[in-house]
């Protein structure tokens, strides 16, 4: 069994005009994911782009392993073009996934954007306990919400611009969320991924609420696995490796 | 053709060696001899440990360590990399684990292995490079690479490495204090002559050059004005310096009679051997480890593939196999 290995593309579904499910189906046994890694994929045949771009792992299904990814770049205008029947060349899993639940803790999931892959992983793991606060810009980028509701009796969903669920950003939601949580009964243990500037403020709210949590970071990588140190995040015991030693890490950790 | 056209030929003898015993793929780097010319280039392949789930390390000709300093370095702030055409800047800043750590943590792993192992070391001062020299040779590894090539540090690296008298000097301090390892001279692109640097490698005692590092370089983001890497600079590497470095290895080659180790955008076979052809005994695989991280097992039985298609028995007959009289462009192919 190894990491790096071929997959065919199954699927390559437009969600909206910036954002693609993408299916692929292992040639090869690999290994399982745990929630909270990803893969490195090749988005092209040529040298340029030259690196593979890392997709959090988002679920699986019938389908094949499944990703959701945003269009920003050469890399992924590219990946928007992968037509079924394709192979591809990947690695991973890779990097440290979110860690095991801890009992006495209700886990409190944010997700901001197209950071629900990432969360959505997390959520079978928890099967109903969770609760899910996700935000994103507007309804056409709220993804997945059926299979939200069917995972967790407790979905607070938010819009940007007030287009579903309420309006303004996921950090106002979990502002009220923990205002309204008058009595310290219900220990939470928060688990983010969004845009970093997202990630901060909410590591800000948590250290003000007494809160633990985790965030799953975002940086560039070459390699995946550890071996470039491209990926560094500074943290209060140095630089560590966005890839191997995360993506995910505890919120006390990161230095922002 | 037949048994009797290989007799003809004259190449009875070696057709019955290659398919009796097999080719040899082996080179020599001064005393030291390695199974065959790929090597994996200096903060590519981490400390070994990280490649190990992907390529069989006993395989290689020889592992490169990143670049290890006397105390620990943290390295620069993040962004670190950034994608550009046909390859990729970064700047590091050489963070490394220090030399103590390296002996105590990552050396007991890396001997295991039947390869070579050689450490790329970088020092603030003449001073630091020998001790750390010493300290390697006296641990029994079987090569040193100067790293007085590095764009991404503010002390030592390319200061040293683009200084003649300070190069020179630096090489014989460290020729003479270490007994039994190669020393190998990492040269930077960074120079008007790398015929001259070579050549000062060379006389100063280095048992051979690798070359080339990578070539300063920048890139900015027009939505924001931000350079895409906080250090602002960096280091180019990838197929878009290849024909760059296999330039310096031929003019390396045209100038010094130590080998040369060829470095710059090694992809795949075919660039290995382009370097060889061009001069190098052996190839460092860098940025390639990271968009495949088997490349260098793939490299190594392309150059055995190609030997074979074309009935070679020696990986050595490529070296400055060249044949400058005549060109062939691929325009037309
Ligand atoms: C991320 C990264 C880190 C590097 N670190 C070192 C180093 O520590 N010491 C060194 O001598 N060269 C270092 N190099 C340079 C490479 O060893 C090599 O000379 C250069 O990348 C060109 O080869 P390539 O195009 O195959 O990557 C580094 C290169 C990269 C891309
Ligand atoms: S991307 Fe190479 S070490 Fe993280």
């Amino acid at each position: 069994m190894s990491r790096y290995f071929k997959a065919k593309i199954i699927n390559n579904l437009p969600l909206n005009s910036k954002n693609h499910l993408l299916s692929i189906e292992p040639l090869e046994q690999v290994i399982n994911p745990e929630p909270g890694q990803f893969y490195m994929i090749e988005v092209g045949n040529s040298y340029d782009p030259l690196l593979k771009r890392p997709f959090s792992y988002f679920r699986k299904t019938e389908e094949g392993i499944q990703f959701l990814y945003t269009i920003k770049g050469k890399g992924t205008s590219l990946m928007k073009d992968f037509k079924q029947g394709r192979i591809i060349n990947i690695n991973g899993p890779l990097g440290t996934g979110y860690p095991k639940p801890e009992k006495g803790y209700t886990p409190l999931l944010v997700a901001g954007g197209i950071g629900i892959a990432s969360i959505f992983s997390l959520t079978e793991t928890f099967a109903k306990k969770a609760l899910i606060l996700y935000g994103a810009r507007n309804k056409d980028e709220i993804f997945v919400l059926n299979e939200l509701k069917a995972l967790t009796d407790e979905l607070i969903i938010s819009t940007d611009d007030g287009s579903l669920g309420e309006k303004g950003t996921v950090i106002d939601v979990l502002n009220d969320f923990l205002t309204r949580q008058s009595s310290l009964a219900t220990r939470h243990l928060l688990y983010a991924c969004g845009p970093k500037p997202m990630l901060e403020a909410i590591s800000k709210i948590a250290t003000d609420n007494g809160i633990k949590g985790y965030v799953s970071l975002e940086e560039n990588m070459a390699c995946g696995f550890g071996a470039c140190l491209g990926c560094a995040v500074k943290t209060i015991n140095g630089y560590k490796r966005v890839c191997k030693e995360g993506p995910v890490f505890s919120m006390e950790e990161i230095i922002w | 053709m037949d048994i009797k056209g290989y007799v003809r030929k004259g190449r009875y003898f070696r057709w019955k060696k290659l398919y009796g015993r097999g080719m040899d793929l082996a080179v020599n780097i001064g005393h030291l001899k390695l199974k065959n010319p790929v090597m994996t280039a200096s903060g590519t392949f981490g400390y070994g440990e990280e490649y190990s789930e992907f390529v069989e390390l006993n395989m290689l000709g020889a592992v490169v360590i990143k670049g290890i300093s006397l105390k620990p370095m943290e390295g620069n702030p993040s962004p670190r990399i950034c994608e550009t055409p046909c390859g990729m800047l970064n700047s590091i800043g050489l963070q490394n684990i220090g030399l103590k750590r390296f002996l105590k943590e990552k050396l007991p792993y890396l001997k295991k292995f039947d390869t070579r192992l050689i450490v790329n070391i970088l020092g603030n001062t003449p001073q630091e490079y020998v001790k750390l020299s010493k300290s390697l040779d006296d641990v029994s590894v079987d090569g040193i690479e100067l790293n007085v090539s590095c764009p991404n540090v503010k002390k030592g690296g390319i200061i040293l490495g683009t200084n003649k008298k300070a190069l020179a000097r630096l090489i014989s301090k460290i020729r003479q204090s270490v007994k039994k390892a190669i020393v190998i001279t990492k040269l930077s692109p960074n120079v008007s002559n790398i015929q001259e640097f070579s050549k000062i490698a060379e006389d100063a005692g280095s048992d051979a050059v690798s070359l080339i590092n990578t070539i300063p370089g920048m890139a900015i983001d027009i939505e924001t004005w931000k350079p895409k890497l906080a250090n602002i600079t960096g280091g180019l590497s990838g197929p878009a310096i290849k024909p760059i470095a296999v330039r310096m290895v031929w003019e390396a080659h045209n100038a010094v009679k130590i080998p040369i180790i060829g470095i710059g955008g090694i992809m795949n076979a075919e660039d290995a051997i382009e370097f060889m052809l061009a001069g190098a005994t052996a190839i460092e695989v860098g940025t390639a480890n990271f968009v495949n991280p088997k490349a260098t097992i793939e490299i190594i039985n392309g150059i055995e593939a190609y030997l074979k298609k074309r009935d070679m028995l020696d990986v050595k007959e490529l070296i400055g196999g060249l044949n400058a009289t005549e060109s062939h462009n691929n325009l037309n192919d």
